[in-house]
């Protein structure tokens, strides 16, 4: 529709256009632009109709129109919601705010809340507009104003904002005393700095009867005391009155205003135990001033419905918090413990409602099973139970809290519930049950018999989802369980030709094969009938698995390796081991032609040398690392006494089963550095490990350098034959030292110098975990300076386990010979609580012992 | 505090989104999207949380409505289901058996009634009378349309 006004006059024939002026019908209202778009039968539909009206709406805010301001920025604010972009509403939305009129002041403020966060440009163009609305004479304007800084007001707002919060702060107005205390709690969080400007003002807040402003008090005393340990301290003279102000809520009769199933104002209810929390926190006398309270919370409060619950455990996590008297406690874990078994009953109903206490309660026992242990086994039970619930969450959850349950008592039960849990679980859970299975026999085993079963049983069982690190874990402990072999080579043997597909499993039966397969056809077994098996059965076995699809290049490496050992302890069928070993010698696997053309020159030249190379293992002696024995690397160092020969395959990775070889043939072309993160990470390790350097020079790192290395002359052999502790066990005297303590990781360094080697300083890595939630494929990675070399040997495991119940550990070895100061570079990666996390650090406070 | 509330349809339509911290429209667009997936996704009777990055998710249905919110560790989950409840009490008092369609007409209406109930991610106001006296009031003080025509701007 348009007007167009022309003056024509008789004396002049020309016509003068005075004005032409567009003139747009009223903007459509907002709920018709609702439904209308609803009626939009595709997505392109409905975009087309957006279409239109932003460009009805753009043309109406050029136009300067006050009137339908308000009703356009609502519909573009519908628009945004479904997605469409609402940006040049921006300026309109400050033109609202800076309006008169009540409505236009509520839809912006609401636009400006929903598009104009504090990382646009004109944020802080509303500054001034809710400066003055805080100084409006009506209530609600100061309110819309008072929110928008609450919620969504940047820094620079706050700062300029923050005098007027602390004036409205001091109001007698209750609706915007409380509005007030929830923007000085957002003032305090963006501009921590201010946080003592708001003291004054706290100074009787609790004395209010409003429950708005006692809820929002508190919340603002909660944010003060958790930030500053010196408001702490100034606010714990508040505990009695928080005590009084819980009591009257607990005792007063119905308040219908705030009552919630039969509970007064349950809100307050739990942020006043969250304070009292935090100022009981390591102080006695104010721990002591609110256990009566609590323990009146703990006892009556109504338990058939959530919000009694709720309030129940926040209770709960209070006494466990505080310092509280043994018997609170015990209070406490009981009704946690009801908690469960709640779950337990309406488990058969299916009820929603308790399936939600159960996890809400395994939660919080998690958190106290370090301290009240005795209590927390009481429910061992009914944890053990919650293994077969539905719900993922808590079946997660209480397989954590079972696994921190176990001790040398309840080993046996709690093995073949969680041995069960493992057989039917799903293949999430499975990787860090196994793990942990592994982790509790090894720590409360009561026999050896019982420790290979039932690491037999995992791997049997979870087989495929078991650590790579757990198979030199297990190989050592098969080693040093002397009198357990034949039993354990001839259950692994008939685990073998039941299945060839699971990697760790067929690993671990291959070198026990390779190692023990002359007990397995002499039919040495005590613990149970021995099998009748020939040499050509196993050798068949043993060579099934050289050819399978199935076998990775690992399993591929012991099962030759294996073949080869059984050359010294077979008696008729030493040919056919030679043939294979020749075959071999010409596979397309390079790590396997390398080992076969090795073991071929075993044959052919330094036969006589071959029973004293393959000899039986030693027991491994258990050093301070709690993992496997490591190898020997000599980082160019040519003397003979440091060679050890009888090596197991650290960790099965090609790069170090190389270097092995190596070292049994006395080659010392070794590498300087050794990468031994699991195989995952090999493919960049190399990259990763230059990454972490950055101006720190690295020494030739090479993570798979084996086919390049050439076989040297073998003139340390004999010498390297005896074995030698590899370094005294006791410390040297060098200080431990804290390398790096950031987020709940800690690590630690202990020192220790190699007996062997004067030069070589012996640094044990412990990680340990201070927080609530473990740290799962945790990965330490160091590099030196240039003068130095460095091996890193495999970690006792990647799982850090929570609330510091257990340490990983590893071994690094540091060549000085030039007696340079020590530095380090260190690298840590870890998943913790479901997200990647990473670290750089650099450790340069090692004591002067440690390289002097 | 609460991070952030959403609502959204058993289709994965959105139908109201506070945000209670400073993020890209991005992120948050990824959030929704996660949120509405994994909500959606979860078995019938299941419990009423979820873990998402360092985050504890706790949502629940009404009808065929989800309202999730994201609650920091040390917040207590079982509260939360009571403030959700809350909020949809205030609703439904407001609009007299609240139903998805009242939401999507009015959902300006949403965002006032929720500024009155929460702030800053922290409930600001615990007795439902309040809040609701309070939106009353704040209704009537807006203007008719007649009044917003003959009134002056500035």
């Amino acid at each position: 529709m348009v007007s167009v006004t022309y003056r024509a006059t008789r004396e002049d024939s020309s016509v003068f256009l005075v004005s032409i002026q567009p003139r747009m019908p009223a903007p459509i209202r907002l709920r018709e632009l609702i439904r209308t778009i609803r009626t939009a039968r595709t997505q392109a539909e409905e975009r087309e109709m957006i279409q239109k009206e932003c460009a009805a709406i753009r043309s109406s805010f050029r136009e300067e129109d006050n009137t339908y301001r308000c009703r356009n920025v609502a519909k573009l604010l519908y628009m945004h919601m479904l997605g469409y972009p609402a940006h040049f509403g921006q300026l309109e939305c400050l033109k609202l705010i800076a309006s008169q009129k009540f409505t236009d002041k509520r839809i912006g403020y609401l636009g400006a809340m929903l598009l104009l966060d504090e990382r646009q440009d004109v944020h802080l163009l509303m500054t001034n507009c809710i400066k003055n609305d805080l100084n409006h004479s009506t209530q609600f304007v100061q309110g819309l104003a008072l929110c928008t800084l609450g919620c969504m007001g940047s820094s620079e707002m706050c700062r300029d904002l923050a005098g007027e919060v602390e004036k409205l702060l001091k109001t007698s107005n209750s609706y915007l005393r409380k509005k007030a205390a929830l923007s000085a709690v957002h003032v305090i969080r963006k501009v921590p700095e201010l946080m003592e400007m708001f003291l004054p003002a706290t100074k009787n807040l609790l004395n209010e009867k409003n429950h708005g402003v006692l809820h929002t008090s508190v919340v603002l005393l909660t944010e003060m005391c958790e930030r500053s340990p010196d408001m702490l301290a100034h606010f714990r003279k508040l505990v009695p009155q928080l005590v009084r102000i819980l009591k009257n809520l607990i005792m007063s009769g119905y308040s219908p205003e705030h009552d919630v199933s039969g509970i007064s104002d349950p809100f307050l209810q739990v942020r006043i135990l969250r304070l009292l929390r935090i100022l009981g926190r390591n102080d006695d006398d104010s721990s002591e001033a609110m256990n009566d309270i609590l323990a009146q919370v703990a006892t009556n409060t109504e338990t058939s419905k959530n919000v009694g619950n709720a309030i129940l455990y926040e209770t709960v996590l209070t006494i466990m918090d505080i310092k509280s008297e043994s018997g609170l406690r015990v209070l406490a874990i009981n009704i946690l413990g009801r908690f469960l078994l709640n779950n337990d009953k309406n488990i058969r109903q299916v009820s929603l409602y308790t399936l939600v206490f159960g996890y809400v309660a395994l939660t919080s026992l998690l958190k106290t099973v370090q301290t009240d242990h005795n209590a927390v086994q009481r429910h061992r039970s009914t944890i053990v139970d919650c293994l077969k619930d539905l719900d993922v969450s808590i079946k997660r959850r209480a397989m954590e809290l079972s696994f921190a349950l176990v001790n040398g008592n309840n080993i046996r039960g709690m093995m073949k519930e969680l041995l069960y849990f493992l057989d039917s679980c799903d293949p999430e859970f499975k990787a860090d049950c196994a793990s942990g299975v592994f982790h509790a026999a090894e720590k409360y085993a009561p026999s050896k018999r019982w420790h290979i079963d039932t690491i037999m049983r995992v791997l049997t069982t979870a087989g495929s989802y078991v650590r790579d690190d757990a198979v030199p874990n297990l190989i050592q402990l098969i080693t040093n369980s002397v009198e357990m072999h034949g039993y354990t080579v001839q259950r692994l043997y008939k685990a073998l030709i039941d299945d060839i597909s699971q990697q760790p499993l067929i690993q671990v039966s291959s070198w026990c094969i390779g190692e023990y397969g002359d007990l397995l056809v002499s039919g040495k077994c005590e613990e149970e009938e021995p099998i009748q098996v020939t040499e050509d059965e196993v050798l068949d076995v043993l060579e099934g698995i050289l050819v399978s699809n199935l076998s990775s290049t690992v399993t591929r490496g012991y099962s030759l390796t294996a073949i080869m050992k059984l050359s010294t302890r077979f008696a008729s069928t030493v040919n056919r081991i030679k043939k294979v070993v020749l075959v071999y010698g010409s596979s397309i696997d390079v790590e396997l032609q390398q080992r076969a053309v090795e073991y071929n020159a075993l044959f052919k030249k330094y036969d006589h040398m071959r029973p004293a190379l393959l000899e039986r293992m030693p027991v491994m002696e258990k050093t301070s690392t709690n993992g496997p024995t490591e190898i020997v690397q000599t980082n160019g160092e040519t003397e003979p006494s440091i060679l050890e020969t009888k090596h197991m395959p650290n960790v099965p990775q090609p790069a170090n089963q190389a270097n092995d070889l190596l070292d049994l043939l006395g080659g010392n072309d070794v590498i300087s550095v050794i990468q031994t993160a699991p195989p995952t990470k090999l493919v960049s390790a190399g990259g990763e490990l230059l990454d972490l350097l950055g101006d720190l020079s690295l020494s030739g790192s090479v993570p798979a350098p084996g086919p390049q290395v050439s076989i040297s002359q073998p003139p340390f052999l004999l010498d390297g034959l005896a074995s030698q502790p590899l370094f005294n066990d006791v410390a040297a005297g060098i200080p431990p030292m804290i390398a790096y303590n950031k987020n709940g990781l800690k690590i630690d360094f202990t020192f220790e110098r190699s007996n062997t080697n004067p030069n070589i300083a012996v640094i044990t890595m412990h990680a340990s975990n201070s927080t609530e939630a473990e740290m799962t494929e945790f990965v330490f990675q160091a590099a030196v300076p240039k003068t130095f070399q460095l091996q890193l040997l495999s970690p006792s495991s990647n799982i850090v386990p929570a609330l510091n119940a257990g340490t990983v550990t590893q071994i690094i070895k540091v060549l000085n010979p030039q007696k340079q100061q020590l530095r380090m570079r260190v690298k840590l990666t870890y998943t913790h609580k479901g997200s990647s996390l990473q670290d750089l650090a650099e450790v340069n406070n090692f004591p002067p012992q440690s390289w002097q | 505090m609460m991070h952030f509330m959403l609502l959204f349809s058993r289709q994965g339509k959105l139908r109201l989104q506070k945000w209670f911290i400073a993020i890209g429209e991005r992120e948050k667009k990824k959030i929704i999207r996660e949120m509405t997936q994994s909500v959606l996704a979860r078995q019938p009777k299941t419990c009423n949380f979820m873990d998402w990055k360092d985050l504890k998710i706790v949502y629940k249905r009404y009808a065929s409505l989800y309202i999730c919110c994201g609650m920091e560790d040390q917040d207590n989950e079982l509260l939360t289901i009571e403030i959700i409840h809350r909020y949809v009490e205030l609703l439904d008092t407001y609009f007299g058996n609240v139903c998805e369609l009242d939401i999507i007409f009015n959902f300006e209406k949403a965002y006032f009634i929720l500024d009155e109930f929460l702030m800053g991610g922290e409930v600001q106001e615990t007795s439902k009378l309040s809040v609701s006296k309070c939106i009353e009031e704040s209704d009537l003080m807006q203007e008719t349309m007649e009044e917003y025509m003959s009134k002056p701007a500035f």
